[in-house]
């Protein structure tokens, strides 16, 4: 569920990164590594590196680092809340390093080998596979973080994160989707109440949708955007809801076309363009500008929007309502979280484990609504009722009980064929039924890879 | 330095066999060695590199992961069955096909019609250089949102009766659409290259056809294009490097090379494969292919360079 923002990036800043990635993993950068695994191993071996209780460590001052991406209100937030763990713990200090969102993952990239990585990261869940079968994280020290305690106080969807049955990482804040609908279009077109069903999105959409006399769009009555939240509306939302599954249960087969129903909501999702044709890739660039100027009545898309359409359309007048579910309930949930890089050992892990118990404690998590709007990973922290009854917010939270995560393996790759898929019928006529087949099997081959790759690790 | 050192170990008295240099060489050695300085720089930032790349291409190199087994030739025969990447090299010589003779031929024009009038020519020729030098993603996503299916091309279009088209959203003309928007901020680049090709052609020559009763298009024909011979090959060098590298504009105009893979370079599959999946491995067996194609194109282009050019 990330932003699909694009950014510029010329080939010689490519190619000069590629340059210093060279420059710097030349034999040092190596050998490091291998140290640090090394190291890793013996602090493993030992019992228990984290205590509960905090003995003589009070002596030693340990700095460890913190990497997440730039987004102003998480920074400043971040900022805020480095300030407060410091002042309880004044022996650890910790710096913050914020990198652009598109440019994360080459930054990561780049400076790891080179020896320069962080103790503690903050990554989108979907990428942690990618991640941990590159050795590049440690699974959550087990006293800090008892899988039974994440289990019992987390919602389901965190469970995306338990890889070969160990917690990789442990998020502050997830987000969930729903329907943004604007209320002043729905006025308009004297539609009174958002759509709680299949059928009556679709009714709603046409009745919304407004054309010119040119045939040009003029209000989508739904935003179409496969390439932004419509892939995991269909994953998450749409198969499981018409009675499918996404995956089996060692996340080795994709099981889409092992029901009628993974046709049966790929056929839904991309009726809305092809047959009534209440929206369509591209109008207005995307469907968030589509949504913020008015240009589209109802739009799928994530918590995380809320934020931005505070600040950039505070006039808009929208609404938000649980997704339309059909035969079962569920709704498309992600989160990112904060994991532990796999060469941190002794008093740094011991102090990165610590910031994560922090990071993760009630009291952040709920600054982490007020101030980044994202909802509370905690149960007994979201359901509070000052959160359930918010307006903007209560829908996203009463929906995170049947809230799922798909497991990517690659995620910009399973994202990239569901797009293709979408417009090989868009586009080319292709029938829905051969475009969904060819989906199907290009996705497993992405998880036999994965799989054969990391079975031979 | 040498000199100095020289002096300095004579002046000290060392018994050291006395450095017998020439003013002259030592004037030269002093020049190759300050000239050595950039080389040095150049062989560490793009040389080695290069070598470097070569190696990983053998391995499989997960940048995340500590372990880079030797894997021989897998990661080219992968790259040759991955049809994407087939795919990606196909569009970039069809950017290549499309682009060089289009800009050359945009170029040409304009610089021809700039030398053809009497006052504004520094004028015109300034507006015609500004896309050259406008940032790329500026451009392209100016190019976007005139393109996009509501934007003011399409309106433009539906009012003189014709179809709205998807531009940049149609697999079968995204790649054509870039390739315009590269020609068009290029125009500039080209036209001043070609104007100074055209200022050097003796002006006697014109006279002389003239006499001879040669029309227009036929001084075009065999006095400018033959002594033009030389610009227009450079041009093309230039041209063809920079369509063989496109990247920018695919990010920007594009996103990440669709609609269903039709506008994905060679690059732009090295950035994705080394960036986004963080296999050096294939990226760098990608970037050696890569570096063979421009390396045979530059070959090709330097030995119709040397060809005479007749006067």
């Amino acid at each position: 569920m990330t932003k699909k923002t694009l950014h510029s990036k010329t080939i010689s800043i490519a190619s000069l990164s590629l340059l210093i990635l060279l420059a710097a993993c030349g034999s040092g950068g190596d050998n490091k590594k291998n140290e640090g695994a090394d190291q890793n191993q013996s602090s493993e071996s030992k019992a228990s590196p984290v205590s509960a209780s905090v003995p003589d460590s009070g002596k030693e001052k340990v700095t460890i680092e913190y990497w997440q991406y730039e987004y102003p209100a998480k920074v400043q937030l971040v900022t805020e809340l480095i300030k407060q763990f410091e002042a309880e713990n004044p022996n650890i200090t910790v710096k913050q390093t914020n990198f652009p969102y598109d440019q994360y993952n080459e930054k990561v990239a780049t400076l790891v080998p080179a020896g320069k990585g962080p103790d503690v990261i903050n990554l989108y869940y979907g990428w942690l596979p990618k991640y941990v079968s590159s050795g590049f994280l440690q699974s959550l020290p087990e006293s800090a973080f008892p899988a039974s305690d994440i289990e019992r106080d987390y919602y389901p969807l965190v469970g995306a994160a338990k890889i070969d049955g160990k917690y990789w990482a442990i998020p502050t804040a997830v987000r969930t989707l729903a329907l943004f609908y604007n209320k002043d279009l729905f006025t308009k077109a004297n539609v009174e109440q958002p759509p709680a069903t299949w059928q009556e999105l679709v009714d709603t959409a046409v009745k919304l949708t407004e054309k010119d006399s040119k045939n040009q769009f003029v209000v989508e009555g739904l935003a179409f955007e496969p390439g932004a939240q419509l892939h995991h509306w269909y994953r998450d939302g749409l198969l499981p809801q018409a009675g499918g599954e996404d995956l089996s249960d060692d996340r080795r087969k994709i099981l889409w076309a092992d029901s009628p129903a993974g046709l049966e909501a790929f056929q839904y999702l991309v009726d809305f363009a092809v047959k009534y044709k209440v929206g369509t890739p591209g109008v207005f660039t995307d469907d968030a500008a589509a949504f913020k100027t008015g240009h589209a009545a109802i739009n799928i898309d994530g918590s995380f929007r809320l934020g931005s359409l505070k600040s950039d359309a505070p006039d808009l007048k929208y609404g938000i309502a649980p997704l339309p579910s059909y035969k079962n309930k569920s709704v498309p949930s992600s989160f990112w979280a904060n994991a532990i890089t796999s060469n941190v050992s002794g008093a740094k892990l011991e102090a990165s484990a610590k910031f994560l118990q922090f990071l993760t404690s009630k009291e952040v998590q709920e600054q982490w609504v007020e101030k980044v709007g994202e909802l509370p990973a905690q149960k007994a922290v979201a359901t509070q009722d000052k959160y359930l009854n918010d307006e903007k917010l209560g829908p996203f939270i009463s929906q995170l009980d049947n809230s799922k995560a798909h497991f990517f393996i690659d995620e910009t790759g399973e994202r990239t064929l569901f797009v293709d898929a979408v417009n090989e019928v868009l586009l080319n006529g292709v029938p829905a039924e051969k475009a969904f087949q060819s989906l199907v099997s290009k996705t497993q081959k992405l998880y036999d890879d994965y799989w054969a790759k990391a079975g031979s690790k | 330095m040498i000199a100095r050192t020289a002096r300095t170990n004579a002046a000290a008295g060392w018994k050291t066999i006395p450095l017998r240099i020439s003013y002259r060489t030592q004037r030269y050695l002093f020049i190759y060695l300050t000239l050595a300085v950039p080389l040095l720089y150049f062989f560490v930032t793009r040389l080695l590199p290069i070598i470097y790349s070569f190696y990983i291409s053998f391995r499989e190199w997960n940048i995340l992961s500590p372990s880079k087994p030797y894997v021989g030739f897998a990661n080219y025969s992968g790259l040759f069955t991955d049809e994407i990447f087939r795919k990606s090299i196909v569009n970039t010589f069809l950017f290549v096909a499309v682009g060089i003779p289009g800009q050359l031929a945009a170029g040409l024009a304009a610089a021809l019609l700039l030398q053809s009038i009497p006052r504004f020519r520094g004028f015109f020729r300034t507006v015609y250089f500004i896309p050259y030098i406008t940032s790329i993603v500026a451009v392209s996503w100016v190019f976007r949102w005139l393109l996009m299916p509501n934007g003011w091309v399409n309106s433009a279009l539906l009012n003189l009766g014709l179809d709205a088209q998807l531009f940049l959203l149609s697999p079968r003309q995204a790649l054509y659409v870039i390739a315009l928007s590269m020609i068009w901020q290029s125009v500039g680049f080209q036209m001043l290259v070609f104007v100074t090709g055209l200022e050097g052609i003796p002006a006697m020559y014109y006279e002389a056809a003239r006499i001879d009763g040669a029309n227009a298009w036929r001084r075009f024909q065999h006095i400018t294009l033959p002594l033009l011979n030389p610009v227009i090959l450079f041009s093309a060098v230039i041209a063809g490097i920079s369509y063989l590298q496109t990247f920018t504009q695919i990010v920007s105009m594009t996103g990440e090379g669709g609609p269903l893979n039709s506008t994905r370079t060679l690059v732009y599959h090295i950035y994705k494969l080394a960036f986004k999946n963080f296999e050096m491995g294939s990226a760098s067996a990608a970037t050696v292919i890569l570096f063979i194609i421009i390396f045979a194109f530059t070959l090709v282009q330097i030995k119709a360079l040397e060809r005479k050019v007749e006067y």
